[in-house]
């Protein structure tokens, strides 16, 4: 289950062979995204778990799911821009439905969400999860 | 002569890959590798000579008791001690200040008496005087470093004042690489009947150390970074001080009698140490220590001291890499930050790809990164295995993340 946004990104990557050109796809995603609005960068839209620093701000409309976010690293910024093409736009029980570590997988990014590392994006998923969870 | 590729052969991890590129570890100043000496004598203690310490009479106990107890002479030949019983054996500087703070410390200062910190230490050498500042009004005082990262002995003696009742010091910054000239600190402290503490995690490690030469009061050193096992560690405590310690944690071992309503303790330095201590990780740390003395301390910081300049004039041709700390007496760690939005945790992520093992972070050294006003570094700190070639691979994979980040 993922959104057509994403199922682009997965196109896109197809072509990029080795690992420094995926990264490089991943920053730039990072760099064309919107930056949060810095008075939604408070301690409620905070993201703890995270060894940069991480802001996820969602809003569901007519049980439509969206979210904005950022980080202050750069890598993490582009992989929050991914996840908002996984996730923005989806109901949100099919928010629910999202295995976010096999599409990750799909972009050879599922490393960043192993328990072992800090960048936060498990913790993102998570707060994304719990979210749509409460409103479904 | 100093054979580095002897030495790394000495070491299996160094010959395994990561992310498909050979590893490059320059992540010492968080913890350095194992030679196979080390993971032999673990190997072999657990296969053939372990019991447990000071307590049977059998003959492993006694054996083991033997090779444990031997650890502690290694140690305070390692520090020239003078003796072995000014050593007191631990799990690493964590628990050496610990000891210092709760059984030398908080017994001896009141409210008003001010302890003396350099802003540059690690929060091992923090957080425990924050306990006697929260606890008993002790006042902490803070000595600032020059803009290179150096920091004058003489601010540090200029801060004593009739309050004053220990310095506690780092002798070689963990993430500036400053070495600090311990030995003027310590014997005008001591002129002036202040107590001083240096912690050495950092300085053991890449300098030969002589704890009566620096006449310190208390020495800490952590075994993980010394090329030992984790959770091994001691401090060297001057026998004057040991008199006014109380012990910090009780239990079985640092005891000779317990009854219903009285115990005596036994004798310094096993009074300050109960439980059943890390036995084997002690043994490794003999055999890691007796290691670094085999090579010569002062061969490997020779190594280190060529390392130290080699990477400084690398790293200085790349002007978009900005080093944190160039203090003309410094070890060859390096923190650094990339012009640009990079985060530290970006850049470490790049150099990962590339095999390269670094720290990013604040490497637990909060007041420092204030002081300097940057969020997160990365650090590469090199050890006595790490070679020049090593020095390219880190540049070549910085020009890598500095053009992905640009």
């Amino acid at each position: 289950m993922a959104s057509a946004a994403f199922e682009e990104i997965v196109e896109d990557f197809e072509f990029l062979e080795d690992w420094e050109d995926r990264y490089r796809h991943v920053i730039e995603q990072g760099k064309a995204m919107a930056p949060l609005d810095d008075a939604l960068k408070v301690p409620a839209t905070k993201v703890d778990g995270c060894a940069s620093q991480v802001w996820l701000h969602p809003t569901i409309e007519n049980g439509v799911f969206h979210f904005d976010g950022e980080s202050d690293a750069m890598i993490v910024r582009g992989l929050i821009a991914v996840l908002r093409a996984l996730y923005n736009g989806l109901s949100v029980a099919e928010v629910l439905q999202v295995d976010a570590r096999a599409e990750m997988g799909r972009l050879g990014l599922n490393e960043h969400l192993s328990a072992q590392r800090s960048n936060g994006l498990t913790a993102m998923v998570q707060r994304i999860r719990e979210t749509a969870a409460a409103a479904a | 002569m100093y054979d580095v590729e002897k030495i790394r052969s000495d070491f299996p991890i160094l010959s395994r890959e990561v992310n498909g590129k050979p590893l490059t570890y320059l992540d010492n100043g968080a913890s350095a590798q194992k030679p196979q000496v080390v993971i032999d004598a673990i190997t072999r203690a657990y296969a053939e000579e372990y019991s447990n310490v000071h307590r049977g009479l059998h003959y492993l106990s006694n054996l083991a008791t033997e090779k444990y107890e031997t650890v502690r002479g290694t140690i305070a030949r390692f520090l020239n001690a003078g003796h072995e019983d000014h050593i007191v054996m631990n799990s690493g500087t964590t628990e050496g200040i610990n000891t210092i703070a709760y059984g030398w410390a908080m017994p001896n200062l009141e409210a008003g008496d001010e302890i003396i910190l350099s802003v540059m230490e690690h929060h091992a050498n923090i957080v425990p005087w924050h306990f006697l500042r929260e606890r008993q009004g002790v006042v902490i005082k803070w000595v600032e470093t020059a803009p290179d990262g150096s920091l004058d002995p003489q601010s540090v003696i200029d801060a004593i004042t009739p309050k004053t009742k220990l310095i506690a010091i780092t002798q070689c910054s963990n993430v500036l690489g400053t070495i600090v000239d311990v030995k003027s600190i310590c014997h005008a402290a001591r002129d002036r009947g202040v107590a001083t503490l240096v912690d050495g995690s950092q300085g053991a490690v890449h300098m030969p150390v002589d704890v009566q030469d620096i006449g310190c009061d208390f020495y800490a050193i952590t075994g993980h970074k010394l090329y030992g096992p984790s959770s091994s560690g001691a401090i060297y405590v001057r026998p004057e001080r040991m008199a006014e310690m109380r012990p910090f944690m009780g239990g079985g071992d640092m005891i000779k009698e317990v009854s219903r309503d009285r115990v005596i303790y036994n004798d310094a330095p096993m009074k300050f140490e109960a439980g059943t201590p890390g036995i084997v990780q002690m043994i490794g740390l003999g055999v890691a220590l007796d290691y670094m003395m085999g090579v010569g301390m002062d061969k490997i910081a020779a190594h280190e001291a060529d390392l130290k300049s080699y990477a400084s004039e690398r790293l200085s041709g790349l002007n978009w890499v900005s080093v944190q700390g160039q203090a003309p007496e410094k070890a060859a760690i390096f923190s650094f930050t990339l012009e640009g939005a990079a985060h530290a945790h970006d850049i470490s992520t790049i150099l990962d790809k590339k095999g390269v093992a670094v720290r990013a972070g604040q490497h637990c050294a909060g007041p420092l990164m204030e002081h300097l006003g940057v969020a997160a570094t990365c650090r590469a700190s090199f050890g006595m295995y790490n070679t020049r070639a090593e020095v390219d691979v880190l540049v070549d994979a910085l020009e890598l993340a500095h053009e992905l980040f640009a």
